[in-house]
């Protein structure tokens, strides 16, 4: 499970670089993503746009990092292909993430 | 439109193959069926996915019908590699076919039974509530037809259709 993870102003962007957040690889993302988010920023993006499939176990991996974020952060998601975005809708949690279409230009300007 | 022959469904999956083989159209509908044998844990279920998916009935459906199959069957999948084989290892036989306008799915494993020999409910939780799992069945219940659970001996056999070529499903 690949991610790349970049600072910006006031935001941590990380991008997931392979195709897939499945049961067999949503442990990996998970404790990857526990280590990426010890960086203090006060905004957490988690751009898959390169994710094409997102089972259950992936979604779950996807809520438990929004809970390592604790009270005072939220995960914010971008890029939602297709069928992840289903997933998402489908189970209702598209409702406690906010969802951008895009890692927003503002952020990805920011420096 | 409903599955043309509904009662393929509930097949065997060498029922099903076999009645394709003998058939007065064997050649195109040979690709109308795909069967793939997995191993029961999550790296060799994505690489049978993958395998699957590659076949000239998945090539066959559309972006959205092959996003929709994917997640029911991994789900179904998933659900066996961690629950039926969660003591012991073992194989899980898929067979789709292609009958009209719906893929017919069956899934055949030689694991535990389901608690109750009964499907889970597949409720969903409140999102609030912030659980990391309880979405696999749902999932499979939302996005299925005819979902049908038997245990036949020492198998276990999960069947559904798909229903294909709808716009905006």
């Amino acid at each position: 499970m690949e991610l790349f993870a970049e600072q910006r102003t006031g935001m941590l962007v990380v991008r997931a670089m392979d195709d897939r957040i499945d049961a067999a690889g949503a442990i990996q993302f998970k404790e990857r993503m526990r280590e990426l988010v010890q960086d203090p920023s006060p905004r957490v993006v988690l751009d898959m746009a390169r994710v094409t499939f997102l089972d259950s176990s992936g979604l779950g991996a996807v809520v438990a990092v929004m809970k390592l974020l604790g009270p005072g952060r939220k995960l914010e998601l971008a890029g939602l292909t297709a069928t992840v975005e289903k997933v998402f809708r489908l189970t209702r949690m598209d409702s406690v993430f906010v969802i951008h279409p895009a890692v927003p230009e503002a952020l990805r300007d920011a420096v | 439109m409903p599955c043309d022959h509904g009662g393929l469904c509930g097949l065997t999956a060498g029922q099903a193959a076999s009645g394709y083989d003998t058939g007065p159209q064997a050649g195109p509908a040979r690709d109308a069926v795909a069967r793939v044998v997995i191993a029961s844990d999550p790296l060799a279920v994505r690489q049978g996915l993958g395998v699957l998916f590659a076949t000239p009935l998945m090539r066959s459906l559309s972006a959205d019908d092959r996003g929709t199959a994917e997640i029911v069957l991994a789900e179904a999948l998933n659900n066996i590699v961690e629950h039926a084989y969660a003591t012991y290892p073992g194989t899980i036989e898929l067979t789709l076919t292609c009958q009209g306008a719906s893929l017919c799915c069956s899934l055949i494993d030689h694991g535990l039974p389901m608690p109750g020999d009964q499907l889970p409910a597949g409720r969903l939780g409140s999102p609030e509530d912030l659980a990391e799992g309880g979405f696999g069945w749902h999932l499979i219940r939302t996005l299925s037809q005819d979902l049908a659970y038997a245990r036949d001996g020492t198998r276990n056999r999960l069947s559904f259709r798909l229903l294909t070529g709808q716009s905006g499903a």
